[in-house]
């Protein structure tokens, strides 16, 4: 009898959520299509004024981003509580947060790291000067993470009540907002000539703390779901 | 069956309980299980199988009385990955292959010396379909997919729920001769089952439910 090691483990996981997302790749351009249309509507509404979309260009990406995640985030662990993938996780003897978070980085290379790779067209569709970009783009790699693990622990903790989806928005649209904030001020102090480390800077240490303390958070609450 | 009376069981209940919104789900159950025991755990619909496995497996909390693994209170860290729960749901990923989903089950658990995912799939009768999407396998050949976890996966106490249901005839013959392999070697298990059990490696422990 061999057990396997934790990184054996970890592998698995991962390669088991990547497998599933690439049997249905077409969920994947779902959020990457949405981002792109909501993008488009801004100037039909707002008229192809080059000034007004630059001024507002940042925070349009990345409200749009947000919000495109949501659109995947309550499918993260729906499908494993109905087939009963989950029971047999909560049994394996491996640590159930550290396999959580191997679904969790999953998730986020599934459906944040497409809209990450789009940004720059979203951008650049509403004229926002080539030099912001780059700050634009690392404050979406620290923020989507940050989305990510919040997102899986209130999709945790929504596990098992029904309409999870509209409930899930409520919850995390105003978690989001410290996030917004720094990611939207960075992007804003680059576009200005300012420096923009410092949120930079904030956005790291809270990504830092949820990836210790989401999947903790996650583990309990599944525990729970399974519990009732 | 050499294993069978040593002296102290794997598994042992006293007034084991389970409340439900503080009504208890079956009436307190006191029963041991050594190693090479089988256990068939019997009640009508409702009357608490399902839940007494559920909680045995870890999935659920005790509500009332005491459980014991070799002699110790029964925790987590000291039996896991030693039980095996395959319940109503079986755990296989719709849109993975049977080959698929063993390999997954084996990268969490791990596996038996000197057994592969192929000979499992082999032995459990699924020769042909192992890279067929399960969705698309019949209700028997799931369940079957599910069974070869139990020759895959290194484990001492099975906790089956219904490992009859939807299985042919071969099928069922198939698990019975699981159980008896099982026994043989040292292990035990606890089955809950309304169909008829045909078990040659002695005579099964009976586990009666009340509600």
């Amino acid at each position: 009898m061999n057990r396997p090691g934790l990184a054996t483990a970890c592998v698995a996981m991962l390669r088991r959520d990547l497998t599933l997302a690439w049997r249905r790749r077409g969920d994947i351009a779902m959020p990457v299509l949405y981002a792109l249309i909501v993008t488009m509507l801004f100037p039909f509404a707002l008229g192809p004024e080059d000034t007004l979309l630059q001024r507002i260009a940042g925070g349009v990406v990345l409200v749009t981003v947000l919000l495109a995640m949501l659109l995947a985030l309550d499918a993260m662990f729906s499908s494993d509580i109905e087939d009963g993938s989950l029971e047999q996780l909560v049994l394996a003897p491996q640590p159930l947060a550290l396999m959580l978070g191997m679904k969790i980085l999953a998730h986020w290379l599934t459906t944040a790291l497409p809209l990450i790779v789009i940004a720059p067209l979203l951008a650049a569709m509403l004229h926002l000067p080539g030099a912001v970009i780059p700050v634009l783009l690392l404050a979406l790699l620290l923020a989507t993470p940050l989305l990510s693990l919040l997102g899986a622990v209130l999709v945790a903790l929504t596990a098992g009540t029904r309409r999870s989806g509209m409930l899930l928005a409520l919850m995390l649209l105003p978690l989001c907002v410290p996030a917004m904030i720094f990611a939207a001020g960075a992007v804003a102090a680059a576009q200005q000539g300012l420096p923009w480390l410092a949120p930079i800077a904030w956005l790291g240490a809270a990504v830092v703390l949820a990836v210790v303390l989401a999947p903790l958070a996650c583990a309990a609450a599944l525990r729970i779901a399974l519990d009732a | 069956m050499t294993a069978a009376h040593t002296a102290v069981p794997l598994l042992e209940a006293r007034g084991l309980s389970f409340l439900r919104q503080d009504e208890p789900v079956f009436a307190p159950l006191d029963f041991h299980l050594h190693a090479g025991e089988l256990a068939l755990v019997e009640g009508d619909n409702g009357s608490g199988k399902t839940t007494l496995l559920r909680i045995l497996a870890g999935l659920l909390y005790v509500g009332e009385g005491e459980l014991r693994w070799r002699g110790e209170p029964l925790q987590r860290a000291t039996c896991v990955g030693e039980i095996l729960f395959l319940g109503h749901q079986l755990g296989l990923k719709a849109d993975l292959s049977p080959r698929e989903n063993l390999q997954i089950a084996a990268g969490l658990f791990g596996c038996r010396d000197g057994v592969s995912v192929a000979m499992v799939l082999d032995q459990i009768g699924l020769r042909g379909y192992e890279d067929e999407p399960v969705r698309r396998l019949s209700a028997g050949q799931k369940k079957r997919a599910a069974l070869a976890r139990l020759l895959l996966l290194p484990a001492t106490l099975w906790l089956l729920d219904e490992p009859y249901a939807n299985l042919d005839r071969i099928g069922i013959a198939l698990v019975n001769q699981l159980l008896e392999t099982h026994t043989a070697a040292g292990g035990a298990a606890l089955v809950t089952s309304h169909g008829a059990v045909s078990f040659h490696g002695g005579e099964p422990r009976h586990i009666r439910m009340h509600a």
